[in-house]
């Protein structure tokens, strides 16, 4: 597998940067991406098929003014790539600026992960195996398990980026990922179960984790909630546990912490920093270069080195995220969140991984102190208003707490609550800080790998949504 | 052999290299997009875009591999094809494995293909988002916009299998839409309106700007309600929303692998008998409508429930060779090999506007928007709780706007639950049609 660097010379990037601005824009930017991927699925006890994919291409952006053109292209030849340029050039403004030209140094790297495995060298064999493994584990844990459905996915992703200020650096990142959906039937109908593991590294991640582990857990999650009860409905204390609830502040401040919709004022945070915007026991981190987290990268899409930045500090809002137009714009410093999908996207201010470091509580004390309220052992997905604050997650795994015990299992629902209120409401905070699941984060159309965390904490309280007064 | 066509001829010349014993199938696309955003006056950013893919998927013995590729250039199109072999070794025996075969059903002719948006001027795409971002911000001081954005694209796929597959089409569309944000002091809340057209002549700009700010000034001075079980009006929009989560229900391989709450269920009653939802993709209105499916059949309509009796499940050539039965027409390509979808869901509208269907509602809530569909509900299980935010309906009269509160029920109650569909059909730019639509019996969950 050949370098991008070897596939695209330097002098064909420095030609097509230049193309970039020919129209007078005061900045081009080349962005090539070759990722190979390989996925694996299971599903009814069939290995329904292995298949791979290769995509690979260019996006050309430049910006002119508050203008940016954007162009992409699958075609790597220095002809293709002049042509994307030329489109881009156009679309951010007609008219000519002369010539311009433009020189780069020697290709910048920032290495952050570490990978022992390349999962292209490891034979499929071994990638079907781990989803037959899966499977057995799954079905072995009780005679209500129905279907099983399990999936594998790698993914080498080399990227290359240059721009007109001399930014010129790539990286390769490798992510490695398994995931299990279990299906439970019973007198009540049917339930589900699901888990995933995923990090930024190789095929060693089957080395630190075990599937049949993650397996046989989201199958006794399947089978615990056919006894499931419906979930309140009302305002309840909340107690998160540890490294399952990361989404909550993905939804509850960072997206709102993301410089681009605060410019535009329409972000409930916006004017707020040096303000008191959490309790003081939260201090959330985002860091983009914690090694081999889901959400880590070596330079972001933009070609800047990730970082990790603090943006609650005992619950002062200390600072928000940024990509590099919106820095520019205000004259902020990079902080190494310019992330796009592919190659045939625009970067804008994306979340790497985002965390809660730990309070001082005893995670078992934190439970005990809630007479009534929810436990969630395990967060879904969520989304936010970032204008409003609104924001909901739903809940996967949770339990009933009464008299400070954890007791009935619950079905699934959303919580509901607004971002600023909540990050107040956060009045005990564990001492057991763990790293959740891997998560795909969803901004205007596009899909990126994001890593959250927290230690188990309490939100004296949240509107569960569900149906029993 | 030629076409005419070079999509269709590149599939073609992929099949002609299949080996005895092998049964293939190529997929190949490409497509365009335009996407222009407007912010303060200005062209926020211009995308100009171009893509290509092919999939290729073979079958020997009973086992499948794929693989794809997102260009057609040749020499990555043999790399292509060698992995879909060596991905077959892989794959378990599956007696059910196989290709589409022609039906000798035909393609009911749609104009997918509008020439007027495919030569339609760049200047004046920009000046239509720039005259709705304009429009918005006349309708009322208290708004700000977040994006007004003219969207276009255009797609061409073809198909060729071995055993006899050979379908292409085309189809473009294009569509505008606004982001708005309302201020009072403090609070901000938003709304969103949008317009859809085979071509921008058919845009209604106005009506855009007035949804998108109505939604957001609205909201301004919502407070959070007080539990209680309630009625419920869905917005049209709303509506879409809630007939999309139903959709994997109707899949007949969900069905065969037991993750539809309607196995079993055929010829019974499972919703309230006003309900005859139907997918349709052959209906020119409906912005998903499509001639071909995700396997190169010809697209057809088909009743799910009609008068709250479950009629059929959806079909891919899988699950019907599986199920002994014909193909619906209702394979989808979502990147890999066909999985079973509805193309065009379209609930038959009832009579009435939303005033008069609010003014039988004595205490409930209208619901203008839904969050969280994705975290809340499960298809499989029924459960269904999301986010949303809306007013409150006293003695059949609108009054004070509520947020962050939840309804939640089970999707099989949900259904049998509905007591009035309206006559406000909306199509809009989703696999799903609108109505406004009454549903008794919810939770609200708020203080």
């Amino acid at each position: 597998m050949s370098t991008l660097s070897e596939l695209v010379g330097k002098e064909t990037i420095e030609k097509v940067l230049a193309k970039g601005r020919s129209t007078g824009a005061g900045f081009s930017e080349i962005f090539i991406e070759d990722k190979r991927s390989t996925s694996a699925g299971l599903d009814d006890g069939r290995i329904e098929q292995v298949t791979t994919g290769r995509d690979r291409g260019a996006g050309i952006r430049v910006v002119h003014g508050e203008t940016t053109g954007f162009a992409h292209t699958a075609d790597l030849s220095e002809a293709g790539l002049l042509q994307a340029a030329e489109a881009a050039a156009v679309a951010a403004k007609q008219g000519s600026g002369g010539v311009v030209t433009v020189a780069l140094g020697g290709i910048d790297t920032h290495q952050v992960n570490d990978v022992q495995i390349l999962p292209n060298e490891v034979p499929k064999t071994r990638k079907v195996e781990l989803l037959e493994r899966a499977n057995e584990a799954a079905r072995s844990i009780d005679k209500a398990v129905v279907q099983v459905s399990a999936g594998y996915g790698d993914s080498v992703r080399r990227i290359l980026v240059a721009n007109s200020e001399g930014v010129f650096a790539a990286d390769d990142q490798v992510r490695t990922l398994f995931r299990v959906s279990v299906v439970a039937s019973g007198d009540g109908g049917m339930q589900t179960g699901y888990d995933s593991m995923g990090r930024t590294i190789g095929f060693e991640l089957f080395d630190l984790y075990d599937v049949e582990e993650l397996a046989a857990g989201a199958a006794r999650q399947a089978v615990t909630k056919l006894k499931a009860r419906p979930a309140p409905s009302g305002a309840l204390p909340v107690v998160i546990k540890r490294g399952s609830g990361g989404v909550l502040f993905h939804e509850a401040c960072g997206h709102g912490l993301e410089a681009d919709l605060v410019g535009k004022g329409a972000s409930v945070y916006r004017g707020k920093v040096g303000e008191m915007v959490a309790s003081s026991l939260v201090t959330l981190i985002d860091d983009g270069t914690m090694s081999g987290e889901w959400g880590a990268i070596g330079i972001d899409d933009e070609g800047h080195h990730s970082q990790k930045n603090t943006l609650i500090e005992n619950g002062v809002l200390t600072d928000y995220m940024w990509d590099y137009l919106r820095a520019r714009k205000e004259n902020h410093r990079q902080s190494g969140n310019g992330r796009r999908q592919s190659y045939m996207h625009l970067p804008m201010v994306r979340m790497t991984n985002t965390f809660v470091i730990n309070g001082t509580s005893e995670p078992d004390d934190i439970v005990k102190a809630t007479k009534n309220g929810v436990y969630v052992a395990k967060l879904g997905g969520g989304s936010v208003n970032t204008a409003s604050g609104d924001f909901v997650f739903g809940m996967t795994e949770a339990y009933l707490i009464e008299n400070g015990e954890i007791t009935e299992p619950l079905r699934k629902g959303n919580l509901i609550g607004n971002g600023p209120q909540v990050l107040r409401d956060i009045d005990l905070l564990g001492n057991d800080f763990a790293m959740g699941n891997p998560g795909t984060c969803g901004k205007d159309g596009q899909g990126v790998p994001v890593g959250d965390g927290q230690p188990t904490l309490r939100v004296k309280s949240l509107t569960i949504g569900g149906t029993a007064a | 052999m030629s076409s005419g066509n070079a999509l269709q001829d590149l599939a073609d010349r992929i099949v002609a290299q299949a080996k005895p014993g092998e049964q293939v199938e190529a997929y190949v696309s490409r497509g365009g997009e335009t996407s222009i955003r407007i912010y303060e006056g200005e062209v926020e950013h211009f995308v100009s875009a171009q893509s290509e893919s092919v999939g290729i998927r073979v079958i020997k013995d009973g086992r499948t591999g794929y693989a794809y590729a997102g260009t057609l250039d040749e020499s990555v199109l043999s790399e292509v094809f060698a992995e879909a072999r060596d991905n077959v070794q892989f794959g378990s025996v599956d007696e059910w494995a196989g290709l589409a075969e022609p039906d000798g059903v035909a393609k009911v002719p749609q104009e997918l293909w509008n020439e007027e948006l495919a030569h339609f001027p760049t200047a004046e795409k920009i000046a239509i988002a720039k005259e709705l971002e304009k429009l918005t911000l006349a309708t009322d001081s208290r708004i700000r916009i977040d994006d007004a954005n003219y969207d276009d694209a255009y797609g061409e796929t073809a198909f060729a299998t071995t055993s006899g597959i050979r379908a292409h089409g085309r189809e473009n569309g294009c569509y505008v839409s606004v982001g708005t944000l309302a201020d009072d002091g403090d609070e901000t809340q938003t709304g969103f309106g949008f317009s859809v057209g085979r071509t921008p002549t058919e845009f209604n700009l106005g009506r855009a700007a007035r949804e998108a700010a109505d939604r957001a000034t609205r909201l301004l001075g919502a407070t959070k309600p007080q539990s209680k079980r309630t009625t419920i009006v869905l917005d049209p929009y709303v509506t879409a929303q809630f007939l999309r989560v139903l959709s994997g229900s109707f899949s007949g391989e969900n069905v065969q692998k037991g993750r539809s709450f309607f196995a079993e269920r055929l010829g019974e009653s499972v919703a309230n008998p006003l309900v005859t939802l139907i997918d349709d993709p052959t209906n020119p209105l409906a912005y998903s409508a499509t001639d071909i499916d995700g396997e190169g059949l010809a697209a057809r309509r088909n009743v799910l429930i009609e008068n709250g009796v479950l009629k059929q499940f959806l079909h891919s050539s899988y699950s019907a060779r599986r199920g002994q039965t014909r193909s619906t027409g209702s394979a989808v390509r979502t990147g890999g090999t066909p999985g079973v979808s509805c193309l065009a869901m379209q609930l038959v509208p009832g009579t009435g506007t939303q005033e008069e269907l609010i003014a039988q509602v004595s205490d409930g809530v209208l619901i203008q928007m839904v969050q969280g569909l994705h975290s809340g509900v499960n298809p499989i299980s029924g459960d269904f709780s999301t986010g949303a935010s809306g007013l409150l309906i006293t003695n059949g009269q609108v009054g004070a706007p509520i947020r962050e509160f939840t309804i939640a029920s089970t999707l099989q109650r949900m259904l049998q639950d509905v007591v009035a569909i309206g006559g406000d059909v909306d199509w809009l730019p989703m696999s799903a049609n609108g109505m406004s639509l009454v549903i008794n019996d919810v939770t609200m969950s708020g203080a």
